[in-house]
Order: structure tokens, then C-alpha cells, then sequence
């Protein structure tokens, strides 16, 4: 079957009465909690997850593609009112976007934002379902070897590639791989790392990592460094509907950057800032009146936006395909998958194609459903950006705790949630990115799956994995991820590379 | 994030990633003592201690370079911290750990609530602790009852 049948059979498993009812909640819950200043869309995805624990896995994963949207839109309208250049994600938003409002054209660009997000979404989703089937029957015939080389380009290009050190990035990797060897050994069903606790044989939980690192990390240095002053909301005046100027100079940034955004985010290279800094700065280029950059310039706003959002989809696409999450935000998801024993990659849309497909459809459902949600309704959400900060936080803190409590119930593993809680305040307090980390714990014990599969099949000859063409050319791409950025900053470029750091999601 | 400075006006080795380095440096100690000691496992080729001792051979090296960028104070600059702040909230999640199964969701969660809230500057207590209670009151009906989620149940949770 061609994707468009296969996409249709999605359609029809999204548009069920309790499955747009699943979207609906997902959007509005996604968009609620990540207009909120100082939660990304990983954080999003997380502390939204224990609310999917007890739906069906299809319900489960079609809200949660709600949520993963509406995250993103949400982070945005935070970005065009409020300057917080602590949300990653959306910091080229800022830069343009909170010069318009406080110019007082904040509806123009909370507008541009939400239909350039609702154009990006729309194509890249659409290309996300045009060319998952090819990954998928090329993946199939990767053997382990490949899926090793696959996940050591992963590992890589997340911790090592991009950011302000190689071996900050690559530090916090480690961590990670360290923390995903806890637990009982698949293959052998030897304990390791342990301790003898009988709480640590089922490892780390991803979830409570990536709520403590980034939730509790977050509140404990916000709280800490106090140095900033109160933010200013800038109100939105006049009418949030564009003029026809305004359309005039977005549409062609919006097409601009869902090229751009969608094949970074496919590729395993992780992060959506990538994609937006690169369109910003094309935008910049392409510009008929280069001067208003910097002073609100609604391109500057379109591109990026449409870059993130495309480049947020593209990510699905190893995520979906390969099983391979190259953000904060897929490692949550993925653990989303887990949760009903799922497990995301070709074979997935062998055996369940109608979740897969019904995740790509819903997704398509939420994009027009946020759309609407965020067009006429932005005011409501504006209003959340008035709650005073000390709220903010224990709110917080209440949820971030409240999806461990009810994933285990455990004193055990509310300390471990502690314990992260004050490892992620760490980690920002001395530079450290935070994604890798959750990324290792994913996809460690994978990688080591695959590893040692390769190797009972070649029987120890470790020459097997680099026999196949593929895995020599993703090997040597790793490689290259490494040492051109160490390169670069030794020859004093480091600026460009820590500008493209992936910092949340 | 701390911002990248380029001046710095010591040449003395920073003390704090010198201290991040001995840390993962133990960590790879401890992953290497633990798998040495491990029993069981089966005599595959490659078995579970493999790739236990590879990432602790990752994580000295990584502890080396470290130090050796702490010595050349290589860190970015960090800004002065509050520590009050921090305890109140880390006490707040030890309040909440401590007393889960003891007061109940709502209270303990409270608690955290308003401890956090007294962190960012938030008081006084005795007003916040009951707004803290009665909101993780409102979760912990909403959460228990409604989405069957299992949140430990105290005298308060009883009363209905």
C-alpha cells in the first residue's frame, strides 16, 4: 500500500469521537503547560505522561502527539511576549518576535508564529508520512551492525557536534550511558550497578530522570541565581490578525523554513535550534529590508518558527523509522512507546500499523486543531504568563512530583528524583547540556543490545562491524562530529557551534 | 546557561570542576568495582561486563580531561548563587519524600508546595501551606479519582 491509503487507514483511526477527544486534550493540555515560562516541550512531554498512563496505547500516543504539538506551539507565545531566552527552542523567536510585541505588533507576530507553525506542521508531516515507508524498508534490512553505527552517530551528534564544549557534551553523555547500565542485564539477567537494591533491578525510568533534571534542575538554579529582575509581559494590542503586508513578507520565510527545519530534524542530529538559527540568519540574508532585523522583523519570526515546528516533525521521522530518538524530547517519547511495550522502528509499522498511522494522522488532527486553539484563544493563554513565579514553581514541582508518585509510588524513587533533581542543578550551574543525558539512558542499553548481538553473530570478531558500506560511512560520520567541532573551536569558531546548542529539546 | 567569558583574571585551577573530575573519576571506579564483582552471567563472548568497563574507561578519560580543564580554567564563569533558596526547596522534596505514606498525598505534596513558594520569596507559611494542602487535595481527587492514577491515601484523602 502507498502511504496515502495507509495515511487514509490513519484517518479513519483519528477521527473516531474518543480519539479527536484524546487530541483535543492533548493540544490543550500541551499548549496550557507550555506557554508556561521556563518549560520547553521536553519537560512538556514529560510531565504531561503520567496523565496518558491509563488509556489505550493508541488513545495514549495520539494525545501525546497533541501534547508534543502543542508544546511547541505554546513555547512560542511565550517567546513573543515574555523575552525568556532560557526556552531553547524558540530563542530566535525572541529576538525578533519580543521587539514586535513591545512595538505593540505582538498580534501580528503571535499570528505569523501560529500559521507559519500550522504550515510547517502541515508539510512536514505530510513529508514525514511520504517518506517514512522508504526508511522503513531500508532499515529493514539493516543488521545490528548497522543499527550500532546508526546509534553511535546518534550519540555523537548529540552530545559532542553542537554546544559550547566537546567535553561538557560528551560528559553528559556518559552520565547517562552510565545510568542506563543500572539494572538487570537483558540478555543475561545479571544485576549490575545494583547495589543489591531491589528497586534499581528495573533501572533508571526515563521519565523520572528527564522530569528531575529538567523540572527540578530548573526550579533549583531559577531559584538560586534570582539575578534577573522581574520579566516584563508585553500585552498584545490591537488585533492579532495580519495585514496584508504582513502576509506578503511571511508566507515565503514559512516555505523557507520547513526546508530547512524538516531535513535537520530527520537527519539524527538532534535539536530544533539548529534549523531555527539557520533560517534566521537565510531570512536575514534574503531580506528586502535587512536594517528591521533586530528591531522586529516579521520574517524573523516566520522562518524560525516554521523551521522549529518542521524541524520538531522531522524528528519523528528516526524516532518512527529507526527507533532512534535524537532529542530530549523523542527520548520522553519513546518512553511513552515503552510504557505498553511498543517498541518504535520498522517493525512497528509492520505490526501496528494502525497506531503508527493513527499517530500521523492525529498529528495532522492537532496541528489544524491548534490552529484554531491558538488564534482566537490567545488571549486566555497570555493570561498564564501572568502567574507570579513563586506559584509557578511550586506548581512545578507539585506536577513533577505528582507523575512519579502515580508512574511508582515509592519513597525510593521520589529520592532518586531528588538526587537527579540536584544532578540537573549541577549540570546547568557548570555548563553541562542536559539532553544528552536523557538520550544515554534511552538509548545506551540499546546500542549495547545491538552491539553485542553483532558480535554473538559474528562470533567475537569485532571487523563485523565495520564490514557493510553503511556502517563505515555512519562510523566515520561520528567520528566527524567529534573532531570538526573540536577543530572549530580550537581555531577560535566555537561561537557559531555553541549558538546551534541544543540546549532542552 | 552561564555565559562563556573570555577574561579571567586567576590562573589558579578551578576548584569546582576539579572536584567534577575526581567525582567521575569515582563513578568509573565504582562501575569497575561493581561489574568485577558481579556473579552470574553467562559465558557469552561478549557478556554484561563489557560494555560496563568500556564507559568507565570512557568516564577517566573524560575525568582527566576534565581536570585538565580545570586547571586551565577552561569552565565558563558562574554567576553567584543563593544557597537559602535551594535548601528550602530541597527540603520541601525530603518533606514530601518522608512523609508520602505517612500524612497522605496532600499533605506532604503541600508541604513541597509551599516550601518552593517560600523559596522564590513566598510566605508566610502559614498561609501557604493550607493553599498548598488544599490544591494537592484538588490533584489527588482529580488524579485518584478520575484518572485512577495510585496516589498514597492519608487521613485526609479518608475523609472522603
Amino acid at each position: 500500500m502507498d502511504s496515502f491509503s495507509l495515511l487514509a487507514h490513519g484517518f479513519a483511526v483519528a477521527m473516531q469521537p474518543f480519539n479527536l477527544l484524546y487530541a483535543l486534550i492533548g493540544v490543550t493540555l500541551g499548549t496550557a503547560v507550555g506557554v508556561l515560562p521556563g518549560i520547553g516541550p521536553a519537560l512538556t512531554v514529560a510531565l504531561l505522561l503520567p496523565v496518558t498512563y491509563k488509556l489505550d496505547p493508541g488513545g495514549s500516543l495520539i494525545m501525546f502527539a497533541g501534547i508534543y504539538y502543542g508544546g511547541m506551539y505554546g513555547g512560542s507565545t511565550t517567546s513573543i511576549l515574555l523575552n525568556t531566552p532560557g526556552e531553547s527552542s524558540s530563542i530566535v523567536t525572541a529576538l525578533e518576535g519580543n521587539k514586535m510585541a513591545r512595538a505593540g505588533r505582538g498580534g501580528p507576530a503571535l499570528a505569523t508564529a501560529a500559521i507559519g507553525s500550522f504550515v510547517a506542521g502541515l508539510i512536514a508531516t505530510m513529508a514525514l508520512a511520504l517518506i517514512a515507508p522508504t526508511i522503513v524498508k531500508f532499515a529493514l534490512s539493516f543488521g545490528p551492525a548497522e543499527y550500532f553505527a546508526l546509534m553511535i552517530l546518534a550519540f555523537m551528534t548529540v552530545s559532542a557536534a553542537f554546544g559550547d564544549s566537546t567535553l561538557r557534551g560528551l560528559t553528559a553523555l556518559f552520565l547517562g550511558l552510565a545510568l542506563g547500565l543500572v539494572g538487570i542485564d537483558l540478555q543475561t539477567g545479571q544485576a549490575r550497578l545494583a547495589f543489591g537494591i531491589p528497586d534499581l533491578l528495573d533501572g533508571v525510568e526515563v521519565t523520572t530522570l528527564a522530569v528531575a533534571l529538567f523540572a527540578i534542575g530548573e526550579t533549583l538554579s531559577v531559584a538560586a541565581s534570582r539575578s534577573s529582575g522581574e520579566e516584563k509581559i508585553e500585552p498584545v494590542k490591537g488585533s492579532v490578525w495580519m495585514n496584508r503586508e504582513d502576509w506578503a513578507r511571511s508566507w515565503k520565510p514559512w516555505l523557507r523554513g520547513t526546508l530547512i527545519g524538516f531535513p535537520i530534524g530527520a537527519m539524527p542530529a538532534g535539536g530544533a535550534e539548529i534549523g531555527t538559527f539557520l533560517s534566521y540568519s537565510v531570512e536575514k540574508q534574503l531580506a528586502k529590508r535587512p536594517e528591521e532585523f533586530g528591531k522586529g522583523a516579521i520574517e524573523g519570526v516566520a522562518g524560525p518558527e516554521a523551521a522549529n515546528n518542521a524541524s520538531a516533525a522531522g524528528t519523528l521521522v528516526p524516532l518512527l523509522t529507526l527507533g532512534l530518538p535524537t532529542s530530549a524530547t523523542a527520548a520522553i517519547m519513546l518512553a511513552g512507546f515503552q510504557q505498553f511495550g511498543l517498541q518504535p522502528g520498522p517493525l512497528l509499522f509492520a505490526n501496528n500499523p494502525q497506531i503508527v498511522w493513527g499517530l500521523i494522522a492525529s498529528l495532522l488532527v492537532a496541528n489544524f486543531m491548534l490552529l484554531v486553539l491558538n488564534l482566537p484563544l490567545v488571549g486566555l493563554w497570555v493570561r498564564l504568563l501572568s502567574i507570579p513565579r513563586h506559584w509557578l514553581y511550586a506548581g512545578i514541582l507539585v506536577f513533577a512530583t505528582l507523575g512519579t508518585i502515580g508512574a511508582n509510588p515509592s519513597t525510593f524513587e521520589l529520592g532518586m528524583l531528588l538526587a537527579f533533581g540536584i544532578l540537573g542543578y549541577i549540570l546547568r550551574r557548570f555548563g553541562y547540556p542536559i539532553a544528552p543525558v536523557v538520550v544515554g539512558l534511552i538509548l545506551g542499553p540499546m546500542a549495547e543490545q545491538q552491539l553485542r548481538r553483532a558480535l554473538a553473530i559474528s562470533q567475537g570478531d569485532v571487523t563485523v562491524l565495520v564490514h557493510s558500506p553503511i556502517a563505515v560511512i555512519l562510523l566515520l560520520l561520528a567520528v566527524c562530529a567529534v573532531v570538526v567541532p573540536l577543530i572549530m573551536r580550537a581555531r577560535g569558531k566555537g561561537k557559531v557551534l555553541s549558538a546551534l546548542a541544543a540546549n532542552e529539546d | 546557561m552561564t555565559e562563556q567569558s573570555t577574561s579571567s583574571e586567576t590562573r589558579r585551577p578551578d576548584r569546582a570542576a576539579l572536584v567534577i573530575a575526581a567525582v567521575l573519576a569515582i563513578i568509573a571506579a565504582v562501575i569497575v568495582y561493581s561489574t568485577a564483582t558481579a556473579h552470574g552471567g553467562s559465558s557469552t563472548r561478549v557478556g554484561p561486563s563489557a560494555f560496563p568497563y568500556t564507559i568507565a574507561g570512557c568516564l577517566f578519560v573524560l575525568a582527566i580531561w576534565t581536570a585538565f580543564e580545570a586547571m586551565r580554567r577552561d569552565f565558563p564563569e558562574r554567576e553567584e548563587q543563593q544557597i537559602q533558596p535551594v535548601i528550602w526547596i530541597i527540603g520541601g522534596l525530603a518533606a514530601q519524600m518522608l512523609l508520602l505514606h505517612i500524612t497522605g498525598f496532600a499533605i506532604a505534596t503541600g508541604l513541597l508546595f509551599a516550601a518552593t513558594a517560600r523559596g522564590f520569596g513566598k510566605g508566610p507559611l502559614w498561609m501557604t501551606i493550607p493553599i498548598g494542602i488544599v490544591l494537592s487535595f484538588i490533584i489527588w481527587v482529580i488524579f485518584a479519582k478520575g484518572l485512577q492514577l495510585s496516589l498514597p491515601a492519608g487521613p485526609l484523602e479518608r475523609l472522603i
